[in-house]
Order: structure tokens, then C-alpha cells, then sequence
């Protein structure tokens, strides 16, 4: 094997590595260990960005750990949809990182910077994996993380939130490994190409096995990408945790969508006799609901943390109406829209805290404060992330939007699609027209020992970053989608993607 | 009785057992619950490789049938993961209750009439 081969497995090594190096050194010399994290996102952006120009030519790279063939060894695929998960899992944690460091979020507890390597081990792992026990591995490894970021700096709201995380994740862990045992019983694999050929033969007496398996697989998905009914513990959770925190979990939940679109059509496709595509039906509904339920949060919510919260529970609806037309072109427009939302999602809850930091009592709630520092400057940023999260022009949540609405017409039940789509914008955008006039247009008397706290602005650079990017992502929406159409259509040819993986066999 | 029925009906009451702990209130009852969730899980994944007696997992000269080996190394990597899992929901819970002073999942101190909720005021307090 030449170096250039071994560069799909660098997103999983080099966290690996720095993870417990900023462990090391973090106690004699802070700034090294703050260096190695971001040296760490820095090496992982390039390493992801060489893999994304390089899966550009359709080719699907495989990486056999140990040089054991598949599908006995575990197996790491690159194909575009891994190549741009990985794109932007880095991209977002250097935006996370740099304000958890310019913020001092890091240094409310210990071990920030190795929790936050593990927690990008975890979420690069799950998206190169081809196999699904490996998948569940990695899944633990991001959720191990995420409990120790989410419960970094504690008090009693955090450990509240923290412990019904922790108990949801465990069950919803354990859901898991039954389908994956079923799976296995079933087919004899765990190889995620090779389960897609075999589902094919199985007996009919065991159709049924299969299909229940399906349907808890989707569940667990379903969980982890909070669509309705299992969204509940998302909103307290994200909004509790720090901002930066919060931004970055910004793409916890399209891992779940992620693993939807890749092991879906992989392993029940169309071939999968009984079970093929049998979540299916039961994702459109679910979607439409989970935007309603989103934006109406939004609509409802009366601080902005808790408003970025359901606002990412609503753009995760409308991926997921996307997704559930399993067509190329839905598929295209879902990939496109699921890299808007993961920013936009990271943007409001960054402006949130901005926010809150120079309010001091009166924090992220939506009620009428003194006057604070860089009221204008805060209440254009403001306006872009609720832009960008709603989905109006001139950002690229407009475009998504537009994309996910033109390639949702020929699915089944199109209209409810178009009416959760163009309500649900309707109502974000009087959401958070309503915090945001209530914390930027409206002033109320101070009262007496209010004392506006003194913050330097270095704390924007993270929001400008996320706006920028999507600001990015709207200028360049023309190669971005092209390559998500592209993307989608690999996902769905099975037969490719199983000769790449398991080669002549 | 048969083998495969001990152990079904095994995990079955398990996992009833597990369900009901883990919807009770308190962080206690719901750890128990799942634990219990997770051997039923662990036994289940184990007995996905077929139940097989007296049957080698390695390759040796002269045997033909084999057990499967995957399922005890994926339960070997399941027990790991929820043996540290149910030790963070331990601890998890003890500081939030030393914190917030209340032992119920959702924080609230006795809500309304809940049967177990009756001796939280007399719980030692360090």
C-alpha cells in the first residue's frame, strides 16, 4: 500500500492521536494542548478535502484495516457522501473549536479539547465505516464523547438534561445491537455491501425477521436524527449544553440521517424481497411532523438557545422529506440541504451565546433588555443565522429549500411535502421575528446595579465564520449541488459500491 | 424443555424487566433497568451465532462443525460498552442527585402522586 492510499483512514488516526496528546501536555502547557486541537481540525480539513477532490472522479476507495479482505475485516469506504460528511464535520469543528477557545468555554472543566478530539473520532469513524458493527462502534464512540462535552462546565440544568441524554442514548444503543444481532443472525455478515447481496436469499420464513430488524435500525437512526415522536430529549439538551458545544452537535443529528441514506438503499433496497424499503412509508409522515414540530418550537421557544434547538429539529424535518422520496434527485437536493442546515444550526446557537454574554441577567431570553454592546452589528448577525435557518434568500437555506421543493413532485404525497415545506418557513420566520425584535428593537428601563458586562468582540469570529461559510455555500450552490446529485446517485447504485467493496468476490 | 426456549424466554423477561425498570422515575429503578436491558441485549446478540454445545469457535484439524466466533467477540465489545455506559449512568446520577437534590429523572421533586416518591424527604443527605 502506497502513503496516498493510507489518507482514508487519517480523519479516524489523526483525532486518535491528538486526543490523548492534548491530554498529556494539557496540564503542564495549555496553550500546546489548545494548539494540537486546532493543529488536529487543521490536518483533518485538509485530509478531508484531498479525500473529497479525490472521490470527485466517482471512483469508491476502500480501506482494508490490516489488509483483511472484505468482507471478514472491517472495511473503510470513501466514496462523495463520506467525502463531504467529513468536509464538513471538519469545517464545523474548527468554527466550534475557535469559539469554545476565544469564548473560554474550554477551560470551565478538564479534558475539553480530548473530549472534543474522540467526539470528531467518533463522527469521521461513523462516516468512512462500510460496516455495521463498526458503525455501532463508532456511534458509541461519538455519543461517549458527546456526554462529557455536553456535561462540560456541569451545574445542576446540565446534569438534569445530561442524565435523560445519557438514559435515552443507552436504550437507544441498546436497540441497536438487537437489530445488528438480528442482522447478523440473518445474513451471516456484517459487511454493509455484502448484507445488501445476501438479504436477497433469505427464506421466506425469515422475511418477517428481516423486516423487524429494518424498522429498529430506522428507529435507532430515527433517534439519533430526533425525528418525531423521538426528538424529545434534543431541544433541553442542546440548550442547556455551552454554545459551542451545542454548534457542534449541530451534526449530531445528521448522522443519524446519514447512516439513514447509506444503509437504507444499501442493505433494503430494492432487491431485499419483503423487506425492500420498508421504513419507506413511515419517513415522509414523520418528517412532515418533525418540521411542524420544529418550527412551532421555534415559534414558541422563548430563548434563543432554545429556538436554535427546535430550529435544528425542524431543518432535520425538511431534510428528512427530502430523503424519504429514496430518488436521485431528492437525494441530491437532501445532501445539499443537510450541509446548509448543519451550519445554520451552529450559527444560531453561536449567536445565541454572543448574545447572552453581553446581556449578563438577562442572557438569550426573548424579553426587551438595556441597551448592550454592538446591538446593531449583533442583531445583523442575528438576521443571517434566521435567514439562513428559515430559509430565505439570499442564503443558501433558500436554495436548499427550492432544490428539496422542484425534486419532491414526483414522490407520492408531494403536496404535503410543499405545504409542511412553505408553512413551516412561514412560521419560523415569525418566530424568530418575534425574539428578535423583542431583544433588538425593544429597551427597557435598566435596573438598578444592572451592570452590561465588558466582552471584546473577538467572540464574532466564529458566527462570521458559520455565515461566511454559508454565504460559501450560496455562491458555490452550483458545484455544491452537482456534486451532491452525483453523491446520491452512488449511494443508490448498490451493485457499484458492493464490487468496489468486496472487489471480484 | 429445550435449550433455545430457556434462553428466549430468558431474554424475553429481561427485556420485560428492563422496559419497566427503565420508564420508572427515579435514576436508581432506571439504572437497574438498564442493566437488566443490556444482558438481555448481550445474550441475545450471543445466541445470533445459533445456539451450538460442545462445538469448537477455532479452527482445528478433523472438526467440521463449528461455533460461530463473530457473535462472542461483538458480545465481548457490547459488555465493554455497556459495562462503561451503565457506570457513567451511576455516577451521572449520584452527582446529579447530590446536585440538585432530587433523584427523579426529569429533576422535579415529587410531582403529584406518585407512589415512590414518598420517602424523598427522608433520603440521608451526605
Amino acid at each position: 500500500m502506497s502513503a496516498a492510499s493510507h489518507l482514508a483512514i487519517a480523519p479516524i488516526v489523526i483525532p486518535a492521536l491528538a486526543a490523548p496528546i492534548a491530554l498529556l501536555v494539557m496540564r503542564r502547557r495549555r496553550w500546546l494542548g489548545v494548539g494540537i486541537g486546532f493543529a488536529s481540525c487543521l490536518a483533518m480539513l485538509a485530509a478531508a478535502l484531498i479525500l473529497l477532490v479525490a472521490a470527485g472522479d466517482g471512483t469508491i476507495r476502500t480501506y482494508e484495516l490490516g489488509e483483511w479482505p472484505a468482507p471478514f475485516g472491517i472495511v473503510l469506504v470513501v466514496d462523495r457522501l463520506s467525502a463531504i460528511m467529513l468536509t464538513l464535520a471538519a469545517s464545523l469543528s474548527l468554527i466550534a473549536l475557535t469559539h469554545a477557545v476565544i469564548t473560554r468555554a474550554d477551560r470551565k472543566g478538564w479534558h475539553f479539547h480530548s473530549l472534543f478530539q474522540f467526539q470528531m473520532m467518533g463522527l469521521n469513524g461513523a462516516f468512512l465505516t462500510g460496516d455495521l458493527f463498526n458503525l455501532f462502534v463508532f456511534f458509541e464512540v461519538l455519543l461517549i464523547a458527546s456526554y462529557g462535552l455536553m456535561l462540560h462546565g456541569q451545574g445542576p440544568a446540565r446534569l438534569k438534561a445530561g442524565v435523560q441524554y445519557v438514559i435515552v442514548n443507552i436504550v437507544g444503543s441498546s436497540l441497536f445491537l438487537i437489530a445488528l444481532g438480528l442482522l447478523y443472525a440473518l445474513t451471516g455478515t456484517l459487511n454493509m455491501a455484502d448484507m445488501g447481496l445476501r438479504v436477497a436469499a433469505i427464506a421466506p420464513d425469515d422475511q418477517s425477521l428481516l423486516r423487524v430488524a429494518a424498522l429498529l435500525l430506522s428507529s435507532v437512526f430515527a433517534l439519533k436524527a430526533a425525528i418525531v415522536p423521538l426528538h424529545l430529549w434534543l431541544p433541553r439538551t442542546y440548550a442547556v449544553s455551552s454554545p459551542a458545544v451545542a454548534a457542534l452537535f449541530a451534526i449530531m443529528t445528521k448522522v443519524g440521517v446519514y447512516a439513514m441514506i447509506r444503509v437504507i438503499p444499501q442493505v433494503f433496497g430494492d432487491d431485499a424481497g419483503a423487506a425492500a424499503w420498508v421504513p419507506a412509508p413511515y419517513l415522509l409522515p414523520a418528517a412532515i411532523v418533525t418540521a411542524i414540530v420544529g418550527f412551532a418550537g421555534v415559534f414558541v421557544a422563548r430563548e434563543l438557545s432554545e429556538q436554535a434547538a427546535y430550529a435544528v429539529i425542524g431543518s432535520t424535518g425538511t431534510l428528512m422529506i427530502a430523503v424519504a422520496g429514496w430518488q436521485q434527485d431528492t437525494l441530491g437536493a437532501a445532501i445539499y440541504y443537510l450541509v446548509h442546515s448543519t451550519f445554520a444550526g451552529a450559527a444560531l446557537f453561536l449567536v445565541a451565546d454572543i448574545v447572552a454574554r453581553r446581556r449578563a441577567s438577562y442572557a438569550d431570553r426573548a424579553v426587551p433588555g438595556p441597551m448592550f454592546q454592538q446591538r446593531q452589528l449583533l442583531a445583523l448577525l442575528f438576521m443571517g443565522a434566521a435567514i439562513a435557518a428559515t430559509g430565505l434568500p439570499p442564503l443558501s437555506g433558500f436554495i436548499g429549500k427550492l432544490l428539496i421543493l422542484r425534486s419532491v413532485t414526483d414522490v407520492a404525497g408531494w403536496g404535503w411535502a410543499w405545504g409542511a415545506i412553505l408553512g413551516t418557513t412561514l412560521i419560523g420566520v415569525i418566530g424568530f421575528a418575534r425574539t428578535g425584535s423583542a431583544i433588538f428593537w425593544k429597551e427597557a428601563e435598566a435596573s438598578a446595579g444592572y451592570q452590561p458586562p465588558p466582552v471584546s468582540s473577538a467572540d464574532l469570529t466564529a458566527p462570521i465564520m458559520a455565515l461566511a461559510l454559508l454565504a460559501g455555500l450560496s455562491a458555490g450552490a452550483g458545484p455544491v449541488t452537482d456534486y451532491g446529485t452525483a453523491a446520491a446517485e452512488q449511494v443508490l447504485d448498490r451493485a457499484a459500491t458492493a464490487r468496489a467493496v468486496l472487489g471480484g468476490r | 424443555m429445550t435449550l433455545e426456549f430457556l434462553v428466549a424466554s430468558a431474554i424475553g423477561v429481561l427485556v420485560a424487566g428492563g422496559i419497566y425498570l427503565s420508564l420508572r422515575a427515579r435514576t436508581f429503578q432506571v439504572v437497574l433497568g438498564l442493566t437488566l436491558f443490556s444482558y438481555a441485549v448481550n445474550l441475545f446478540l450471543f445466541a445470533s451465532g445459533r445456539l451450538t454445545i460442545d462445538r469448537p469457535p477455532i479452527l482445528q484439524k478433523g472438526v467440521t462443525d463449528y461455533a460461530d466466533p463473530l457473535p462472542q467477540a461483538l458480545v465481548l465489545t457490547a459488555i465493554v460498552i455497556t459495562f462503561g455506559m451503565t457506570a457513567l449512568a451511576v455516577v451521572l446520577s449520584l452527582r446529579s442527585f447530590l446536585e440538585t437534590g432530587s433523584d427523579q429523572v426529569d429533576g422535579n421533586e415529587c410531582a403529584g402522586d406518585q407512589d415512590d416518591c414518598s420517602d424523598v424527604t427522608a433520603e440521608p443527605h451526605g
